[in-house]
């Protein structure tokens, strides 16, 4: 349905404010598809704020649109609906359920109603591929609860692959995953970001340096720079932020 | 769902269906029938109570809001048909000089009695349902406001003397849809009926939880605000099971009517909202034939500590509630699958242990409890 | 006019017995979380104390006031026990705390019909409390007065607990955070039973003080219980200027209604306008936000 490099998630003059305090304060932002995008900055910057206000959670003003649609006043369903996803800064998953379950259970959006009253018959085709791509066909029938911290972000990631979400929003996914899993996960990223948008917000600088496309800088709610990893790098804004910080690998 | 599974649930079904069906019937006095017909009543209330309480994490402390819906409904019906045509039920004629308001003039149709036994439940909780769950309003708070409703609903009907005949409830019934209520053989027809509706209730359960809808709505209750960002709306999955066990509690409370003979206040009211929960706590809330079968032990307690030791019945209810919510909360069905497991673990090979069984209710995410996750 | 004084004092002598019976709710159901509904039965405990109290003593005045401090050491070392045996296991199934504690309830019921027998018994009022004061014209009964300040000196007091006092620190940071409450060298195990004796002693107080509006049965608690929880859910969880607030308009406007209409359809009426009133503000009157979710 999308030419590869149209669709793209813009976002204008975003504001988040809680009881007077200024969290996300005028963001402007144009995300295209096919790139892997990441967030980063100081905590507290307001990045999963920002997310937060895109998938309905926090109230925003401003403008963000995608597909022509607005964002914003949507509840948080609705948004999914148009095929944004999110991931969480901890992993959640349904830790009862299995893995082949809690893929499936994504796939649901696209379901009609009627067949939800049905039983699930074999394993859906995208079901089957998504276990692949993320490398836990093994572990297909296992419950999500034992999975490893690094297993459970890549499910997370997986159903949102069945969901079909054409814009990925991923708080921290590689927080906590060994320098081996970081790898993976990298490069599962880009597989994936061909046909889509894909944004990471993320702390460590050397997952930044190796895997960024284009890089964003927040801080005190506000961007404070976007570019290349180069670009951000010799920004001497970003420097004095960051300076102080032990964020490795930017000054 | 294996297939194993999907085997032992059917024959579960079927010795359900012969106990109910086969051996009582042909064990069982007249006496002791009706009983149990009674017993069934509350049990399709309960599994329509699992399904929300058991499977979506809603505790509905109100059922007897749609117990009563349903009673009354069908007691109204029965009013009236005694009355016969263009007459007055006889409570009437005593307390309000003969004058019947209008609303109870739809009743007399049998058709349109039972659209309302079955409509009104939807009608009634589709409202006070998305009200409650669009708004987010769960936990404590939905329990508390479900029993808040039920107890009004017993406030009303008790002041509203001339039309629903007060405290006393509407009692007295001749016959149903033509049938004497004092022939035994007509009873005994009952009691299938009841018996019957509970089976199939059962069975629609079954179909249920092992859909994926089933499966959406666990998930819901686990992890609600995970199911929005699959793109649902959490909801309208509660809603749908929400106005299941409405209309569930509705179908027990007409049947209920004549079972036993009269409704009252006293069986739509706080007390008997909770004593419906109670055989489903036992039971096994999340299970499939817990909650039937809880309220059937549940009702044959009653009955018998009753008849035996007048008084002890509400220390083995209280009783119960303590032990077993707070000993088992996954009912007698955990007790079993532990048991099972056990065995299975002495036979099988070693390591094929299973996993422990958490608690069947409140698996919110982890993290500390604060009053805001109470209602969160 | 006339009516609408007397409705108005109707209806804040009706907010004040919400408002008593809630605010021991607010330590229990506000601060920490747990659906206690066997507060309505230390509540009928209290007034119990009050009933034999007044026996033993045989003078109604001297009775009273030795029958508050009784019955809020009976209603607090009741909660106590129920903390200690039952409470404390469940903290993180508020829900099935709710079932529980009804248990308990219904087998204190009966406990109380099998040693005081199911008919209702009546307490004697002291002299002091029958008469009335004219208050803008309207005859304010003595034992509704001395309800109202009874109820607002137990609401300063828990007040003053939680802002002033190292225990009212310690309950909140158990409240904000339990695990980090501990590491920081609280007891929190020490703060949950203090904090359940004074929800449930005040519970007691408040049923010393029903027996002066009316006689005592065993199920004099259960039928405030719904009502009380009502008033903090809607004051806002673990608020208690929501909850004085909700207390005094819930009481009023089920004293105009009453009057418009009838005992029961009002009561229906202020249930129904609650659930509308959550519409608007699903976490009661004063919300505690916070950023929860994952
Ligand atoms: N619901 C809320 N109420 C009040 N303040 C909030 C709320 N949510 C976030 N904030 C504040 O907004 C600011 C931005 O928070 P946010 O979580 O977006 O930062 P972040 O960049 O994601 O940080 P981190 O890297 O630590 O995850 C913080 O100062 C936070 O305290
Ligand atoms: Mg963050």
């Amino acid at each position: 349905m999308s030419v590869p490099g149209r669709d793209y998630l813009e976002v204008r003059g975003i504001r988040v404010e809680f009881d007077g305090f200024v969290a996300v304060d005028g963001v402007d932002l144009t995300l295209l598809q096919g790139q892997v995008h990441f967030l980063i900055g100081p905590n507290g910057a307001g990045k999963t704020t920002l997310v937060d206000a895109l998938t309905g959670l926090v109230r925003a003003t401003g403008l963000a649109s995608y597909d022509n649609q607005n964002l914003l006043d949507r509840p948080s369903h609705a948004i999914v609906r148009l095929g944004i996803g999110r991931t969480f800064q901890t992993a959640t998953v349904f830790e009862e359920l299995t893995v082949l379950q809690n893929l499936d259970i994504a796939g649901g959006v696209h379901r009609r109603a009627r067949s939800l009253l049905r039983r699930r018959r074999g394993v859906p085709e995208r079901v089957h591929e998504t276990l692949a791509t993320i490398g836990l066909t093994e572990q297909a029938d296992r419950p999500a609860g034992v999975l490893s911290h690094g297993q459970k972000q890549w499910l997370e990631i997986g159903m949102l692959l069945v969901q079909d979400a054409r814009v990925m929003l991923l708080d921290e996914p590689v927080a906590g995953m060994s320098a081996e899993e970081r790898r993976e996960t990298g490069e599962l990223l880009h597989r994936i970001g061909q046909e889509r948008t894909i944004v990471v917000i993320e702390h460590d600088m050397d997952f930044v340096r190796d895997f960024a496309d284009v890089v964003t800088v927040m801080s005190a709610g506000r961007v404070l720079a976007h570019g290349t990893v180069e670009e951000i790098r010799a920004d001497p804004e970003v420097q004095r932020v960051y300076l102080g910080h032990t964020v490795e690998g930017v000054a | 769902m294996s297939r194993r599974t999907t085997l032992l649930t059917a024959l579960g079904w079927l010795a359900l269906a012969a106990a109910l069906l086969g051996l009582a019937p042909a064990l069982l006095s007249d006496f002791r029938l009706g009983l149990l017909a009674k017993y069934c009543c509350y049990a399709i209330a309960a599994v329509g109570i699992g399904l929300a309480w058991g499977r979506g994490g809603m505790l509905v402390l109100g059922q007897g809001l749609y117990f009563g819906l349903g009673g009354y409904a069908m007691a109204m019906h029965l009013k009236l048909t005694d009355a016969g045509p263009g007459q007055v039920p006889d409570f009437m004629v005593l307390y309000a000089g003969g004058e019947m308001p209008v609303w109870w003039e739809p009743f007399r149709s049998p058709v349109v009695t039972l659209l309302a036994i079955l409509l009104l439940p939807v009608l009634v909780a589709t409202v006070l349902g998305a009200a409650i769950f669009k708004r987010r309003v769960k936990g404590a708070y939905f329990a508390i406001l479900s029993q808040a409703l039920t107890a009004a609903f017993a406030i009303l009907l008790i002041g509203q003397v001339k039309t629903t005949g007060g405290f006393n409830g509407l009692n007295n019934f001749q016959s149903f849809f033509g049938y004497s209520l004092y022939d035994p053989v007509n009873k005994r027809m009952l009691y299938f009926l009841a018996a019957g509706v509970l089976l199939a209730s059962v069975a629609l359960m079954a179909q249920l939880h092992r859909s994926r809808f089933g499966e959406l709505l666990v998930a819901t209750r686990d992890a609600e605000e995970r199911v929005r960002f699959l793109g649902h709306d959490p909801a309208n999955v509660k809603l749908v099971a929400y106005v299941l066990a409405a209309v569930l509690a509705s179908v027990g409370g007409a049947l209920f009517v004549p079972v036993v003979g009269i409704i009252s206040p006293e069986d739509v009211g706080v007390g008997a909202s909770i004593a419906l929960v109670a055989g489903v706590a036992l039971g096994g809330r999340a299970s499939l034939f817990g909650p039937a079968l809880g309220a059937l032990l549940v009702g044959y307690a009653e009955t018998s500590l009753s008849e035996s030791f007048p008084g002890s019945w509400s220390y083995f209810q209280g009783g119960l509630f303590v032990v077993v919510v707070l000993l088992l909360p996954g009912g007698l069905a955990q007790a079993l699958s532990a048991l099972a497991s056990v065995r299975h673990r002495v036979g099988g090979p070693p390591g094929g242990r299973r996993r422990r069984e958490r608690p069947a209710s409140d698996r919110t995410r982890p993290g500390p409890t604060t009053p805001q996750e109470v209602t969160a | 006019m006339e009516v609408f004084v007397s409705q108005v004092f109707t209806g804040l002598s009706a907010g004040a017995v919400l408002l008593l019976i809630a605010v021991g709710l607010t330590l229990t159901f506000g601060q920490m979380g747990v659906i206690n509904m066997a507060h309505g039965e230390f509540l009928m405990a209290g007034a119990y104390t009050a009933y034999v109290v007044n026996l033993v003593v045989g003078d109604a005045g001297l009775g009273l006031l030795v029958a508050l401090p009784v019955g809020f050491l009976v209603g607090g070392l009741l909660g106590v026990v129920l903390e200690a045996s039952v409470i404390r296991w469940m903290y993180h199934r508020p829900l099935d705390t709710l079932l529980v504690t009804y248990g308990v309830g219904l087998v204190l019921q009966q406990v109380a019909r099998d040693v005081f027998g199911a008919p209702a018994k009546d307490v004697p009022s002291p002299s002091w409390l029958s008469g009335s004061v004219p208050v803008l014209g309207y005859d304010f009964p003595m034992a509704r007065l001395f309800l109202l300040l009874l109820s607002v000196a137990c609401l300063l007091a828990v007040l003053a607990l939680l802002r002033r006092t190292a225990l009212g620190r310690q309950v909140r940071a158990t409240v904000e955070n339990r695990d980090l409450a501990e590491t920081v060298g609280i007891s929190t195990r020490r703060t949950d039973r203090i904090t359940f004796f004074l929800g449930s002693g005040l519970a007691g107080i408040a049923g010393v003080a029903l027996t002066l509006l009316g006689s005592t049965g065993p199920t004099i608690g259960a039928s405030y219980i719904v009502e009380a929880f009502l008033v903090v859910v809607v004051g806002g969880i673990g608020q208690l200027k929501g909850t004085v607030i909700a207390a005094f308009s819930i009481g009023v406007l089920q004293a105009f209604l009453e009057y418009a209409t009838s005992g029961s359809i009002a009561k229906v009426v202020v249930f129904l306008a609650i659930v509308v009133f959550l519409q608007v503000r699903p976490q009661g009157i004063f919300a505690v936000r916070t950023r929860s979710l994952a």
